[in-house]
């Protein structure tokens, strides 16, 4: 069966496992960026905690993703089988390239700017709102576009723990050893992290204030 | 001079903190009293503590002894956020935000301070138009898109904005060519007599003390070694004065 053929009788189930894996993506980015940027800022005002944060961030970022989910699901509360296991593991992927480019975007700041502002009376708040976060804007999307993409391909791994998504196919696919099956959900997959690549590009060089 | 000077130091003193390891005393029991309209130049070696004794004044650095007047209150009980709204500071990097037009940039405190879009408007074109740029041609750009006495100049505009009574300027010409800079501090003089601004400004030329200065402190290794008008300066025989003059000869 062709992959067009395939996708004429599954359409429907196509798209569903789409929004699935969207769903898991999304949930768990903004989740991550709801922790990682704040985050981030903290380390800026409190550099003494650096090292341990992004050690400990790091260290969550290589254990290999299977093994990840494995770990998670024996946990009470967060873990099972299910969407809210892969959700947590998603957002564990994403939370280091998101504190580090935030930390790296406001530490990048070039010392004049920051003491002219707080020489002018910028109280620190202000310094963060309307100077450090705009100008590292751009950097700090670019951990966020990092994340997403990773994002995107750890989410096809969690078909294995029950969360469904695209990987369904896949998984499906390697144990009935049928090609067409595999690629109906490693094709979308993979111009799914394509896309949302692009699209951040896009908002980056938009954010650029030069 | 009858009226209480905008700025009053008394006894300033600057220790790193930490353990007491070589050389940690960066101001020692400065003293000076700049008064409206007159301008005290801090001139000294690098790291003879001009610029520490700045920020001790705004209080970027907290003083570990000693007092520091403006306008006869005594800053320690100022709020830092508040005192320094009060105080123009202008430095040689400028810093001026880069993603900020001219316009934003030098209606910055008037914008902090609340004050309505059409009275930051009016005030930020009548500062470009004092500092020799031109509102309707520069007012749009960003710096990057400024040559570097424009930059400088915006700077100026900058910490002039909210009308201070006392501006600090910390080397604001030190990395212009010498033609740019000589036209700026000509302009600055005439802006000196113009605004009546209490003004203490740091430098390490000495060309530029005796041009700029109403007083010249001179500044070693954390002391005011010399204070007085250019023209004592010029006759003074403390060796440190010998010095720089001799290099600026």
């Amino acid at each position: 069966m062709s992959l067009l053929h395939f996708y004429a009788l599954h359409g429907g189930e196509t798209l569903g496992l789409l929004g699935e894996h969207l769903l898991l993506v999304g949930v768990s980015t903004i989740a991550a960026v709801g922790i990682g940027v704040p985050l981030g800022i903290f380390l800026t005002r409190r550099p003494a905690w650096r090292g341990p944060v992004l050690g400990v961030a790091n260290v969550l970022q290589t254990i290999p993703s299977l093994a990840l989910f494995g770990l998670l699901i024996p946990l009470p509360l967060i873990g099972g089988i299910g969407a809210r296991t892969a959700i947590v593991a998603l957002i564990v992927y994403a939370l280091l390239p998101i504190i580090r480019n935030t930390y790296a975007g406001i530490t990048g700041v070039e010392p004049a700017v920051r003491e002219a502002g707080r020489g002018m009376g910028m109280t620190d708040g202000e310094l963060l709102r309307r100077v450090e976060l705009p100008l590292a804007a751009g950097v700090i999307l670019a951990g966020i576009r990092v994340a997403t993409v990773i994002g995107v391909g750890v989410a096809t791994i969690a078909a294995a723990v029950g969360a469904g998504g695209l990987g369904v196919y896949i998984f499906r696919g390697v144990a009935t050893v049928d090609d067409t099956l595999i690629l109906a959900g490693a094709l979308p997959a993979a111009l799914l992290a394509l896309a949302v690549d692009a699209l951040f590009g896009a908002l980056e060089r938009r954010t650029a204030w030069r | 001079m009858t009226a209480a000077p905008v700025l009053d130091v008394r006894g300033l003193s600057y220790v790193l903190p930490g353990p007491a390891v070589g050389n940690r005393a960066l101001v020692r029991d400065v003293s000076f009293a700049v008064g409206a309209g007159e301008t005290l130049v801090l001139l000294g070696r690098s790291g003879s503590g001009k610029t520490t004794t700045l920020k001790l004044i705004n209080r970027l650095l907290e003083p570990t002894a000693g007092t520091v007047l403006v306008d006869g209150r005594p800053a320690r009980e100022a709020d830092p956020t508040a005192l320094r709204r009060g105080i123009g500071y202008v430095i040689q990097e400028v810093g001026l935000f880069p993603h900020y037009t001219v316009e934003r940039n030098v209606g910055l405190v008037p914008a902090l301070l609340g004050w309505d879009a059409q009275r930051i408007g009016s005030r930020v074109a009548e500062l470009l138009r004092l500092v020799g740029l031109d509102p309707a041609i520069h007012g749009q750009r960003r710096p990057h898109e400024l040559s570097g006495g424009q930059r400088q100049r915006v700077g100026v505009a900058r910490a002039l904005a909210a009308d201070p009574p006392l501006l600090l300027l910390d080397e604001p010409f030190g990395a212009l060519d010498p033609i740019t800079r000589a036209e700026l501090q000509r302009e600055f003089g005439a802006l000196q007599r113009r605004l009546g601004k209490a003004m203490v400004f740091v430098t390490h030329d000495v060309r530029e003390a005796q041009r700029l200065g109403t007083r010249i402190g001179l500044m070693r290794e954390g002391r005011l070694v010399f204070l007085g008008t250019p023209e004592e300066f010029g006759r003074s025989q403390d060796s440190e004065s010998r010095a720089f003059r001799e290099a600026g000869a």
